[in-house]
């Protein structure tokens, strides 16, 4: 869902820079906080993998792909702020270097993803997780979950974007952005929650929300 | 396993799927292109990029002849620069020395 040059008025995409541009400052300054000594060289890697995934496309349905976002798994590794800053690092890298995301959506596509996904991404993945359990499975289900829903509420922000731009009419791109990203989130959701338990079963204590579960 | 293991096999498995997974990708348009195509919008992001100085367009390294090859070695560049940089400002912020400028 990376928003190329064109789609988006410039009143939207500079409120959005605005936007992403101050979320950024105050991640800057305050991520750095929720690291642990050990997940330093964990958030360059967490970024590698989120950047080195996004190249998959995966076919779904006819004529259509997706590929992972990894903004909640990014959260669920290091933490709200720090996965914003993945994100961010990741989208700016894809725009700068590949023109993969168009340099005037950047702060759109930074808003959507790192905001709505990395930010808002984990605390749906907090609530679901009071509800689901903190057991094993309550854990996965949480996390899947919040992968599925990220995907399915960053598109559906994209959507108003583009209709409130006056590309095309909401009723419209709504609820197609969300139909086919309901099927992607399924992708992302499975991705997520493999390579979260994985590293749960392998070390929990690079986990920050298993971390931050231990100090409650 | 040992301190810094955990992290290096997470980076070689970042560059196996960057590297060995990405030709296979699927050049079907994404969710949103898709969007864009069937409500006939997807023009607009057409024959227009303010940024035109990106390196290696499109994951496709310049000047590599074999399509795959040249996608692999995006993989790796792409993937590699975002390990360093990654780990770069993930140590700035740990030591607290970073202000508000953006990656």
């Amino acid at each position: 869902m990376h928003i190329p040059d064109g789609f988006v008025s410039t009143e939207l995409s500079v409120a959005a820079f605005a936007v992403s541009g101050a979320v950024a400052a105050v991640a800057l300054k305050k991520a750095g906080k929720d690291l642990g000594e050990k997940q330093v060289p964990l958030l360059g890697v967490t970024a590698a993998f989120v950047f080195a995934a996004q190249m998959i496309n995966f076919p779904v349905l006819g004529g259509t792909s997706g590929h992972f976002m990894g903004a909640v798994l990014a959260s669920v590794m290091l933490g709200p702020l720090n996965a914003f800053i993945v994100m961010l690092l990741v989208l700016s890298i894809q725009c700068l270097g590949f023109a993969d995301g168009g340099l005037t959506a950047l702060g759109l596509n930074v808003f959507n993803m790192g905001v709505v996904g990395g930010i808002i991404g984990y605390y749906m993945f907090r609530g679901i997780l009071a509800v689901s359990g903190k057991s094993k499975n309550g854990y996965a289900f949480a996390v899947g979950a919040a992968s599925w829903l990220s995907i399915v509420l960053a598109s559906s922000v994209c959507a108003f974007e583009i209709a409130l731009s006056g590309t095309a009419p909401l009723r419209i791109v709504l609820p197609s952005m969300a139909g086919v990203h309901a099927l992607i989130g399924v992708g992302e959701a499975v991705i997520t929650v493999s390579v979260v338990s994985l590293v749960a079963g392998v070390r929990p204590d690079m986990l920050h929300t298993r971390i931050a579960e231990a100090q409650a | 396993m040992k301190k810094f293991g955990f992290v290096t096999i997470g980076l070689l498995v970042a560059l196996a799927i960057a590297i060995f997974a990405s030709p296979f990708a699927s050049s079907f348009p994404d969710g949103l292109e898709w969007v864009a195509e069937q409500t006939g919008f997807l023009h607009l992001s057409e024959g227009y990029a303010a940024w035109t100085k990106s390196p290696v367009p499109d994951y496709e390294m310049p000047g590599v002849g074999n399509p795959a090859a040249a996608t692999a070695l995006a993989g790796l560049i792409g993937t590699l620069a975002v390990f360093i940089v990654g780990f770069g400002l993930a140590k700035l912020m740990k030591s607290g020395k970073s202000g508000g400028s953006a990656a």
